[in-house]
């Protein structure tokens, strides 16, 4: 059968309709983003001087300034690096750690029974408390600061890696057993990929508390690091100085974020929903 | 030919224990499955019908009596038999074309090999071109027929089936069966069916047990000794078909109206 020469016309357009409908309200919502942040950031402006003192608030351009001084002098680049290094690395440690040991008793329900009353009271333990202890046992520098957000990611992604073996489907287990599968088998192929998604999910709620473990670090002792920035502004009632790092926390944050979304997306396609 | 007993349930009885009290799912029920034939399960809703196909499995066991599978008491989980459960069961994470090679693949057969297989299945229950979809694309009944061709795909010995065609329209299912009669016909897998529909039993079945509503006992077996090769679109106009299907459906009404009162 061949095509009407109105339907060869008409399907392809149809699907290119649908695309820029989905592209025109996009750039709704991004100019209305751009919007709020326009008017916060002007709102901001006038009232600072005018309503409120700078000192309490500062002003965006103060902000702006002190920004555009601290990356000037290279000193914006070095605190950030130091920050970045013990938040990825603590990420990176407490991910990895987090998703062995949750794995390790999901797998296995005796050690799981033995150990939980001892998770449950760690788990429970505001674990910002413990920075002092590790200032102590690991010095001013980086390490104690990476022992810390290592210590809060662990509890984080540990405990969802674990729920995440708990939830796997007992049915989708018996189809592959009833299938001959090996115990290794199951493992690979039905455990390990319905867990990452917890896992993923552990992973992206504690990016932000890495970036807290190694902030929180910086701010009790330290002379090095975003927090110690902070710290040190707050020192000497600069406020613009304080605005600026926590602005650059946010960024840092964000990106973070952003990162593990997209690898997520990749590891995760079968969940996208068809466009 | 005397017929070889595969499956057999002695006087089993299956209990449920909740904290809302016990549930007798099913009791005294002997039943004996022979190899190759075809049996089918028919009975209300909740007269324990999963429940004895969980029990061929392996994958529960009976509070009282024994099930046993070539004589001896099944293991757990019997690998022997494949099992298509009533609810869905495919791994979301994977293509419809791994879902129905995993079997193959847990046998170490290389990727194209079992392709080529799945393909092949995924093409006789009507679903060509939709071997790269994922499962959360497809509609329930596409799945259901996904997990038909995984169920078939590796050939097990003994095949286990709880309301296949349940989800698919008429027109289709009628395709389905045709081309499950044709499937069976080569190969003679012994083949438990388990379905609300009486039709679609006596169709497709050598042998049709009733059940009572909960709990499940036997009311009756019939032989259907309607002649083989059965056109699946014309077999219900049969005179004989009607007389089997009169007397069948006087068993059920019982079972359901008795269900009802409960
Ligand atoms: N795991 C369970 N825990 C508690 N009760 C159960 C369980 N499995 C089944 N039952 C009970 O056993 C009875 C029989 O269940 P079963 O699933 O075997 O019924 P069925 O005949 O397959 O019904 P349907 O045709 O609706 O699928 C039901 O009353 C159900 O409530
Ligand atoms: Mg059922």
């Amino acid at each position: 059968m061949t095509m009407s020469p109105t339907e060869a016309i008409e399907a392809p357009r149809i699907g290119h309709d649908v695309l820029a409908s989905a592209r025109a309200e996009w750039f709704k919502v991004l100019a209305w983003r751009v919007g709020i942040t326009v008017v916060g950031l002007a709102l901001w402006e006038t009232a600072s001087g005018r309503l409120i003192k700078p000192f309490w608030i500062s002003a965006p351009s103060a902000i702006w300034a002190q920004l555009y001084a601290w990356v000037e002098s290279g000193d914006l680049w070095m605190h950030m690096r130091i920050t970045l290094t013990e938040t990825v690395a603590g990420f990176v440690l407490g991910a990895v750690s987090g998703i062995a040991f949750g794995l390790a008793l999901g797998l296995n329900k005796r050690l799981a029974a033995v150990l939980d009353p001892f998770i449950i009271a760690f788990y429970s333990l505001p674990k910002i408390a413990l920075a002092p202890l590790f200032i102590l046992w690991f010095g001013v520098g980086l390490a104690s600061k990476i022992v810390l957000a290592t210590f809060v990611v662990f509890f984080l992604v540990f405990y969802n890696t674990y729920a995440g073996t708990l939830a796997v489907e007992q049915e989708l287990v018996d189809v592959l057993r009833l299938m001959g599968a090996t115990r290794w088998q199951i493992v690979r192929k039905v455990i390990l990929p319905s867990v990452l998604l917890w896992i993923f999910t552990g992973m992206k709620i504690s990016v932000p508390y890495a970036l807290i473990g190694a902030v929180v670090g910086e701010m009790m002792a330290s002379n090095k690091g975003l927090g110690y920035l902070i710290q040190a502004s707050a020192g000497q009632y600069d406020t613009s100085g304080v605005f600026a790092a926590l602005f650059v926390l946010m960024i840092i944050a964000t990106g973070l974020h952003e990162i593990l979304k997209q690898s997520e997306r990749v590891m995760l396609r079968w969940k996208e929903d068809s466009t | 030919m005397t017929p070889v007993p595969l499956i057999e349930y002695r006087d089993i009885a299956r209990r449920f224990t909740t904290r809302r009290g016990t549930v007798t799912a099913c009791e005294h029920v002997d039943l004996t499955v022979n190899e190759g034939e075809f049996l089918a399960i028919v009975g209300p809703s909740g007269c324990g019908k999963s429940t004895l196909l969980n029990m061929a499995a392996g994958l529960l066991q009976p509070s009282a009596g024994g099930v046993f599978y070539r004589g001896e008491k099944v293991p757990e989980p019997n690998t022997r038999v494949g099992y298509m459960t009533q609810r869905d069961t495919l791994l979301p994470w994977r293509s419809v074309e791994d879902n129905v090679a995993i079997a193959l693949e847990l046998r170490g057969q290389d990727r194209p090999t079992r392709l080529r297989t799945a393909h092949e299945w995924l093409h006789r229950v009507g679903l060509k071109g939709f071997e790269n979809a994922y499962p959360a694309q497809l509609s329930g009944g596409m799945r259901r027929r996904v997990s038909m061709a995984r169920t078939l795909a590796y050939e097990p010995e003994t095949i286990l089936m709880d309301e296949p065609f349940g989800a698919l329209d008429a027109q289709l299912r009628l395709v389905m069966h045709d081309e499950l009669l044709k499937l069976w016909a080569a190969t003679r897998t012994t083949m438990v069916f388990v379905t609300h529909d009486l039709t679609e039993a006596i169709t497709l079945a050598d042998r049709v047990a009733v059940f009572s509503a909960r709990p499940g006992r036997i009311r009756a077996i019939e032989t259907v000794d309607l002649p083989r090769p059965r056109d699946v679109f014309r077999i219900r106009f049969d005179p004989r078909f009607g007389e089997l299907h009169d007397r069948l459906w006087g068993y059920l009404e019982e079972s359901v109206r008795e269900g009802v009162m409960v």
